[in-house]
């Protein structure tokens, strides 16, 4: 909750320092305790640019293109749990922000985002690089303000890094027309902040956190569905700790992944869309879901109608508006996961909650050994480089308490997921919500800037690096050493996938044939690049890559009718069309290349017997 | 997460920040989750940093649970209340301009005698009528003016306050 690292100087007899405007934002932010921010300057940032000259503090990383600058401010939070801050300029600046500050609300990332804007007297007016940043972005941001009076900057960016940082984060944006900027004032930083109508619950209510116990007393197929929001909460222990004591297996989300350790046997991993086959069908099975900071997005879900069809609901989040916004649930508990799976557990043991999982965790031990992740090695039947297989051998390779890896979007984001171990939160970042292609590169340096002595490796595809390939200049020149592990298939991979199931082929703009040369992309900004095409020379190649000095890319070849294996089968045509097929049930599945009917039907065979056992019971 | 089943008229009387722009948050916030403004009105407090913003929407019961969640979750909202029980009293001013030949305007007043109406502005060939009264009364008022032509209709929006 950015507590004043550091305070500035200040005249207590004359009310503060005099300073202009731009002065105070950035005595403001060194007050934060602000070390890095992000940025690209313009003509309305210009007397901010000139007071950051001045800065001892702060660190400022000029980005190759604004949406890079947030992406990596947001790479930076999502490392390190601090605020991560952005500085441009007006018009088109703040209007290359946008995509940026979505990729963060949708995910819950605390940015400051300040903008330079036009001055007071011209707004409304069309003036030269005028754009109403502060309209918009109102409905991706946590909060705005348009600054009027320079006598309320401090105050705004206290509140801002408050609000930031605090509850459910999420970006908020400061518009900072250029005669508040110029203009005078004491500056004094504020400590306390005085919103009253911003009071987040942190605190569970112990009456639900009784229930919820009680329910899990109750329950034999009890599991834990865990979301980005155990990481921003800190709560990785206290959830280790409640899964241990009611022995339930756990599932992650995307922005989940790192929660809870991938080395736990009851880890499940990632279910959903692309999750695993046993993932799903646990998550259909269970008679006791505990959601805790996630949000039943579709992503998740597939078929809202039909997910977890037999299960209560403990739903756990610091957001009450995510509470039945997807699904109902019986148990609803509002504030901060780490304090709620804390009395969680306490209230269990006063209970002397003996688990009653075996039978539960055998079934599913059962459909792991069935459903595994497909392992095929380094190489195809055909002969080309198997992207699971390369991924495999780079999670070996990586140090998990010594390595973040980021993703751009598409098939190679979803291999990642499948397929990268994970032990820590926050070893793990991905646009989910958003789904940003050209997020990965900037938010990699972003990370690498947070975390210099950890090794920070993209993995992307040809399409999403060229989103922001520009950013391969801003690693070079800020120092930030990253890796990236390219997967080109020449094409826009996961449409290719979703045309060649579910559009007959026709494989309409999603073919990248005339890709540039990458790896002389790479060494035009100064990186080290190599190209691999042959799966004998994958292993020395990762070697290479991860021994590698400086930023550096590795361009793996691979096929491009690789699939991402499982996959959601599409419902029936009734159901909720999201995206471009219609959703289907989780525990409906499409195996590998063909329908495996096969293995449907004895999970399937399985429930209905289950079902069938507790209707029994229940007369 | 629009109007689905058990759909209802409803009430928000939203107490938010008298700041530039807190308007556009809420009416934007209502938009972008798909339900339909019917009526929206704005005005001071008592406290002059508050303002009082009234939404009449038609919603089910839980499209209008997470509205108001989400509502919440703006910064410049203070509080909000659902009036959409019997127990508000709910008012709206209603300016009605009405064909009225001399040979039809004693029965035009007289009708506006029953609903405790006033003539506001008496024109060569028209009448206008200041109304006051909640959706019922104006719409009775309405019915029965309509059969004079009705020339135009101006409302205020609805403003509603909890008995007691
Ligand atoms: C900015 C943006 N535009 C479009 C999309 C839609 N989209 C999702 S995945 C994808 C293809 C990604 O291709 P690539 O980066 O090469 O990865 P691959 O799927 O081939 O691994 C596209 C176009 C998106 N997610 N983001």
């Amino acid at each position: 909750m950015g507590k004043a690292g550091k305070t500035v100087q200040s005249d207590e007899a004359a009310g503060g320092q005099l300073m202009s405007g731009a002065q105070a934002i950035v005595a403001a932010l060194e007050a934060e305790g602000v070390e890095l921010i992000f940025g690209y300057p313009g003509g309305q940032a210009l007397q901010i640019y000139d007071a950051l000259y001045d800065s001892q503090q702060i660190r400022h990383i000029l980005a190759r293109h604004e949406q890079g600058a947030v992406h990596e401010a947001d790479g930076y939070a999502r490392a390190s749990g601090r605020t991560g801050v952005v500085v441009v300029t007006s018009g088109p600046g703040a209007t290359n922000t946008v995509t940026g500050i979505a990729t963060a609300y949708m995910d819950s990332v605390p940015l400051v985002v300040i903008c330079g804007q036009v001055s007071s007297s011209v707004i409304g007016t069309d003036a030269f690089q005028e754009s109403d940043i502060t309209g918009i972005t109102m409905p991706i941001v946590k909060h705005s303000y348009l600054l009027q009076d320079v006598a309320d900057l401090p105050r705004t960016l206290r509140e801002a890094f408050y609000l930031a940082n605090s509850g459910r984060p999420g970006p908020v944006l400061i518009d900072v027309p250029s005669d508040i900027a110029a203009a005078e004032l004491h500056f004094t930083y504020p400590d306390e902040v005085n919103m009253p109508s911003y009071k987040p619950t942190l605190k569970g209510n112990p009456r639900q956190i009784r229930q919820a116990a009680s329910m899990i007393t109750d329950a034999t197929r009890p599991l834990i569905y865990a979301g980005g929001g155990i990481i921003a909460s800190g709560a990785s222990p206290e959830l280790a700790e409640l899964a241990e004591l009611i022995q339930a297996p756990v599932v992650t989300t995307l922005l989940g992944k790192g929660a809870y350790p991938a080395s736990s046997p009851l880890n499940l991993g990632m279910f959903g869309m692309h999750g695993s086959k046993y993932a799903n069908y646990a998550v259909s099975a269970a008679d006791l879901v505990i959601a805790v900071g996630a949000r039943f997005s579709d992503r998740d879900t597939g078929r809202l109608a039909s997910f977890a069809r037999e299960a209560n609901v403990v739903h756990i989040d610091i957001d009450p508006a995510e509470i039945g916004k997807n699904r109902a649930s019986e148990v609803p508990i509002v504030g901060d996961a780490k304090g709620i799976l804390a009395a969680l557990s306490e209230q269990l043991r006063k209970l002397a909650h003996t688990p009653r999982t075996a039978d539960w965790l055998a079934q599913i031990a059962i459909w792991q050994a069935d459903h595994p992740f497909y392992h095929p090695g380094l190489a195809t039947p055909t002969g080309s480089i198997a992207p699971e297989g390369v991924l495999d051998r780079l999670s070996e390779l990586l140090d998990p308490a010594a390595s973040i890896v980021t993703t751009e979007v598409g098939q190679h984001q979803m291999w990642a997921a499948q397929h990268i171990q994970r032990e820590l939160p926050r070893s793990f970042l991905t646009s989910g919500g958003l789904g940003t292609m050209g997020y990965g590169l900037p938010a990699a340096i972003g990370a690498k800037l947070a975390c210099p002595d950890k090794l920070v490796l993209c993995v992307a595809g040809d399409g999403s690096l060229q989103m922001n390939s520009q950013e391969m200049a801003t690693a070079a020149v800020s120092g930030a050493d990253v890796k990236v592990l390219l997967l080109n298939n020449s094409a826009l991979g996961m449409v290719h996938q979703w045309q060649q199931l579910f559009y007959d082929k026709r494989y309409s703009a999603s073919l990248l044939e005339d890709n540039p040369n990458f790896v002389k992309l790479a060494e035009a900004y100064s990186w080290t690049a190599q190209r691999v095409t042959q799966p004998e020379d994958v292993e020395a190649a990762l070697q290479w890559l991860l021994a590698s000095e400086g930023p550096a890319l590795l361009e793996v070849r691979i096929d491009c009718d690789e699939d991402v294996f499982p996959m959601l089968a599409p419902g029936s045509p009734l159901d909720a069309v999201i995206g471009a097929v219609n959703i289907g049930a989780l525990d409906d599945m499409i195996d590998g290349k063909d329908w495996c009917e096969q293995d449907d039907r004895q999970a399937s065979a399985w429930m209905l017997a289950h079902r069938a056992a507790a209707k029994e019971e229940a007369k | 997460m629009s109007a689905d089943t058990n759909s209802q008229r409803r009430i928000l009387s939203i107490l938010v920040a008298n700041r530039s722009g807190v308007l556009s948050r809420v009416s934007g916030l209502i938009s972008r989750r798909g339900f339909n403004i019917e009526s929206l009105s704005v005005g001071p407090t008592e406290d002059a940093t508050l303002s009082r913003i009234t939404v009449i929407m038609v919603t089910s019961d839980t499209a209008f649970e997470q509205l108001t969640k989400q509502l919440h979750k703006l910064i410049d909202v203070h509080k909000i209340v659902d009036l959409t029980d019997e127990n508000a009293i709910e008012r709206e001013l209603v300016l009605i301009k009405v064909n009225a030949p001399a040979e039809q305007r004693s029965e035009i007043i007289e009708i506006a005698n029953i609903f405790r109406a006033k003539v506001v502005d008496v024109g060569k060939a028209a009448l206008t009528i200041e109304v006051t009264g909640d959706e019922a009364k104006i719409k009775g008022i309405e019915d029965l003016l309509r059969g004079f032509g009705i020339k135009e209709t101006i409302r205020t929006g609805v403003i509603a306050i909890s008995r007691g």
